[in-house]
């Protein structure tokens, strides 16, 4: 009897919760991407990853409950031509055969105001973890949510290009990280 | 034609100057394309192709400032020992060479913006891309590229080897023009 009281109070508090909140956390992978920009000798470099998983539950309205895992799958990079693929999946760069995945988890998201946001987290990377801060924005598209942030690492905290790789003139620390990550609503939870 | 009384004897000072800045640096651009693209991915690889572009582009903008000068400045006329054969060859040598100084550096500068590597000059000016990102496009332009340089290559050839035919064989003292200390070394 008293579990029910509690269980119906609950029920009770939750209730403005869920009318006024929705929570998208269902990642849309053909509307997601993540890439990342380097310099090389002064000069743009685009690159991407074709495959990563992402567990993400965020809500605009209340982003401080929001949770947001990222899983990246090194060896799909996309680093523009086969040999450079070649290089940056070997020992120097990413080393993928000892450490195929890099991952995000953020430990904290709130909202900076008008639609931006932040997410701060620990990003680790070829077993090295950072403390790095994501600002991000949120835009509702149709039933969605798409979120359009960058991640500011410096590859050298990270190990990744060493050896002569890590001469910083021909190929910079500072990388971003774009992500552009398109959330559907959760199912609902009764079915 | 007629070379006219007016005519000068030999090429600008600013001509002369501007042939030889020009083919010092298509003497350091080519073997350095020819021996950067062979390389294994390596951060001197990198260094190696962005002087390559740098140097190219350099060249292009004194192509730009030498082309203009011919046109407003008459160079001297071929010796009439020159048969007229010999001097319409000798034009066309010219005006291909001119030809290929803009299509060498141009189809290099078309072939990064196709592959997605832009030029920024000395690593801080940031030149505009020719054309959108596309690998086969990118392909194409670098096939033109190589072909352009062995066209070139080879009009370089025969405009070293006739020069140097003209000087030791002929002996017409039209390699004076171009090097003005061959002159003052006979006098």
């Amino acid at each position: 009897m008293r579990r029910l009281i509690l269980a119906s109070l609950a029920g009770f508090a939750l209730l403005p919760l869920a009318v006024s909140a929705s929570e998208f956390s269902v990642v849309q992978p053909g509307k997601s991407s993540i890439v990342f920009v380097s310099k090389q000798m002064g000069v743009p470099s685009e690159g991407r990853f074709n495959k990563f998983a992402a567990q993400i539950a965020f809500d605009p309205a209340r982003p401080e409950l929001g949770r947001a895992q990222i899983d990246v799958d090194l060896a799909s990079i996309d680093a523009g031509s086969s040999d450079a693929n070649e290089e940056v999946k070997g020992k120097d760069w990413f080393n993928t055969r000892e450490f195929p995945a890099a991952k995000f988890v953020a430990s904290s998201l709130k909202s900076l105001g008008g639609g931006r946001y932040e997410a701060a987290g620990k990003m680790t990377i070829k077993g090295k973890t950072r403390d790095v801060v994501a600002p991000f924005s949120a835009r509702v598209d149709g039933n969605a949510v798409v979120l359009d942030g960058s991640i500011p690492i410096l590859r050298l905290q990270y190990g990744v290009g060493a050896g002569a790789w890590s001469d910083t003139a021909t190929v910079a620390d500072d990388v971003q990280v774009r992500f552009r990550l398109t959330l559907s609503a959760a199912p609902p939870l009764k079915k | 034609m007629n070379s006219s009384t007016n005519m000068p004897a030999r090429y600008s000072h600013v001509a002369i100057a501007l042939h030889w800045l020009v083919a010092v640096g298509i003497f350091c651009a080519i073997p350095l394309g020819l021996y950067m693209a062979d390389l294994k991915l390596s951060p001197t690889k990198l260094q190696l192709y962005a002087y390559h572009k740098w140097l190219g582009i350099s060249i292009l903008i004194l192509v730009v400032i030498r082309t203009l000068w011919r046109v407003t400045h008459r160079p001297p006329a071929l010796p009439a020992s020159m048969s007229v054969k010999q001097q319409k060859l000798a034009h066309g040598i010219a005006h291909g060479m001119y030809l290929l100084m803009f299509l060498v550096p141009l189809t290099g500068w078309l072939m990064s913006s196709a592959f997605g590597k832009p030029v920024v000059m000395f690593g801080v000016l940031p030149l505009p891309d020719l054309i959108g990102v596309d690998e086969q496009v990118g392909k194409f332009f670098e096939e033109a590229h190589e072909v352009c340089n062995y066209i070139f290559c080879t009009l370089i050839s025969l405009h070293i080897l006739a020069s140097l035919k003209h000087h030791f064989m002929e002996r017409d003292g039209i390699l004076a023009r171009m090097l003005p200390f061959l002159e003052k070394g006979k006098s």
